[in-house]
């Protein structure tokens, strides 16, 4: 036990058994990123999966949401310390557009619209537990919440799920993106409160 | 390897209060003695950690409001109605009581006084405290680099730091918008920063500036919008958000 305030008590535990440790139900769905919400035209927006040999594959606008997609309902938490439960979102799979690559790579580096980088085990975006979503509670997703599109990985923090997502990088090694470059922890369980490196 | 140097660095040490000033009825600047504080940059934040004497733990965010000062590092804290750990913080929280706080944490929302492009500091309500820090800075290190702050707030009881604010410094150029009341003797409509505040108060795109907003979600949407509509340049725009979730 740390070092003990005295007075300090606390607020009333909510013992919900879906909130990782140090984390509050937000109803409201909060905005954080790191500089100005890109404004991203599906006119002219593309979506790539590169392999480590640099094989590129890429899909537009109409290829992306005519895939088969899913309609999902999951909570999700963000290192500053809320979660939400019950997010309702449509995407496509990242299985689907990862699953039948001929690759070697371990780690995935996602590349964001306006930059923003993060990085990934690959294995944690197969098998149904990652997806390039569009639609967030039925509607489109608006790009506050990273609109037209975003990557969603809800069992890690959510500054792993990139918004404005633009590809997918394949990689045999791995590399800090662009949190994780300034400290935030390389993987990001939020049930292990991994929130910075050494966490 | 760097990996172990960083866990150490983000290793959580206790502090305690030192000093503490009241910015205004409901923000309290707070002082604390840090032994071992390996220093930070301006615009950085650390993690305060409060522990109850059932071992419950809560922990928040808060921006460094001062530049490195060796053992000794300033937090200014709005209180939150309700607020779990800013209202311990700024009311029962007293002289000699420790807190752990780890940190310095963030690489990104940081000014160093290197850096040589124009500064536009734009801060929203507490959004000030990172901002001061680099405000701060600027003065500490003498150097030229030209700053503008532009600092949104609702009514002028709500003003952080206003002493220190209230003096001139060569090189700083400050711009109050208030959105709800005036100071007395001001004659302008209380009004939210628009794009003619900011096409006065800003830097013109073309000079290059680094801007940095801080303050609510809302706040720093509105602004960074508008200052990438007024043709600057996306990457030199850097945000914080932070203060209630709901605007
Ligand atoms: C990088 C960063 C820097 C920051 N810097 C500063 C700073 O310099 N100064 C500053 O004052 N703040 C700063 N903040 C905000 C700070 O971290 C806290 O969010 C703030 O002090 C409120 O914390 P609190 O414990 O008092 O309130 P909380 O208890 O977290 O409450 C905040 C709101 O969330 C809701 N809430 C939270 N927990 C619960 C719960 N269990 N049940 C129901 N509702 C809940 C409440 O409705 C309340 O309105 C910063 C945040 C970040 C991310």
């Amino acid at each position: 036990m740390g070092v003990v305030t005295p007075g300090f008590q606390g607020r009333a535990r909510s013992g919900n058994p879906r909130l990782p440790p140090g984390q509050y139900l937000a109803e409201d769905f909060p905005v954080l990123s790191a500089g100005p919400t890109p404004r991203v035209r599906t006119e002219t927006w593309e979506f790539t999966v590169t392999t480590e040999t640099g094989e590129k594959h890429a899909w537009s606008w109409s290829e992306l949401t005519a895939l088969p997609s899913e309609k999902f309902t999951v909570d999700i938490h963000c290192v500053t310390q809320w979660s939400k439960l019950d997010t309702r979102w449509r995407g496509v799979p990242v299985d689907t557009l990862v699953g039948g690559l001929d690759t070697a790579a371990d780690y995935v580096m996602a590349h964001s619209y306006g930059g923003y980088t993060t990085n990934l085990p690959l294995a944690d975006l197969l098998d149904g537990q990652a997806w390039i979503v569009y639609e967030y509670g039925g509607k489109p997703l608006t790009p506050e919440h990273g609109g037209p599109a975003r990557l969603l990985v809800p069992h890690l923090y959510f500054w792993k799920s990139a918004k404005w997502v633009r590809g997918l990088e394949l990689k045999t090694r791995d590399e800090p993106g662009f949190w994780e470059n300034v400290g935030y922890h390389d993987y990001g369980d939020p049930w292990r409160e991994q929130r910075y490196q050494g966490d | 390897m760097a990996r172990t140097a960083v866990s150490g660095r983000l290793a959580w040490r206790v502090a305690r209060l030192a000093e503490f000033r009241d910015e205004t009825p409901t923000a309290r600047t707070l002082v604390f003695d840090l032994p071992g504080w390996p220093g930070h940059l301006a615009g950085q934040h650390v993690d305060v950690r409060l522990t109850a004497a059932d071992g419950y733990r809560a922990q928040r965010s808060y921006s460094l409001a001062a530049p490195a000062d060796g053992d000794r590092i300033e937090l200014t804290v709005q209180r939150v109605a309700d607020g779990e750990v800013s209202e311990h913080l700024t009311g029962p929280y007293a002289i000699g009581d420790p807190v752990e706080i780890r940190g310095p944490v963030g690489g990104w929302f940081v000014w160093r006084p290197a850096d040589l492009e124009p500064v536009l500091l734009v801060a929203g309500g507490s959004g000030i405290v990172p901002l001061m820090a680099m405000v701060r800075a600027h003065r500490a290190a003498g150097v030229r680099t030209p700053f503008k702050l532009i600092y949104s707030l609702r009514t002028p009881a709500e003003l952080y730091y206003a002493e220190e604010l209230r003096t001139p410094v060569a090189g700083l150029d400050v711009t109050y918008v208030y959105t709800r009341e005036q100071p007395e003797g001001r004659d302008e409509i209380p009004r939210r920063i628009n794009v003619a505040t900011l096409n006065t108060a800003a830097w013109p795109a073309e000079f290059g500036a680094t801007c940095f907003i801080c303050g609510p979600t809302g706040f720093v949407e509105t602004v960074a919008d508008i200052l990438v509509a007024l043709g600057h340049d996306p990457h030199r725009i850097r945000t914080e958000r932070f203060g209630p979730s709901r605007d």
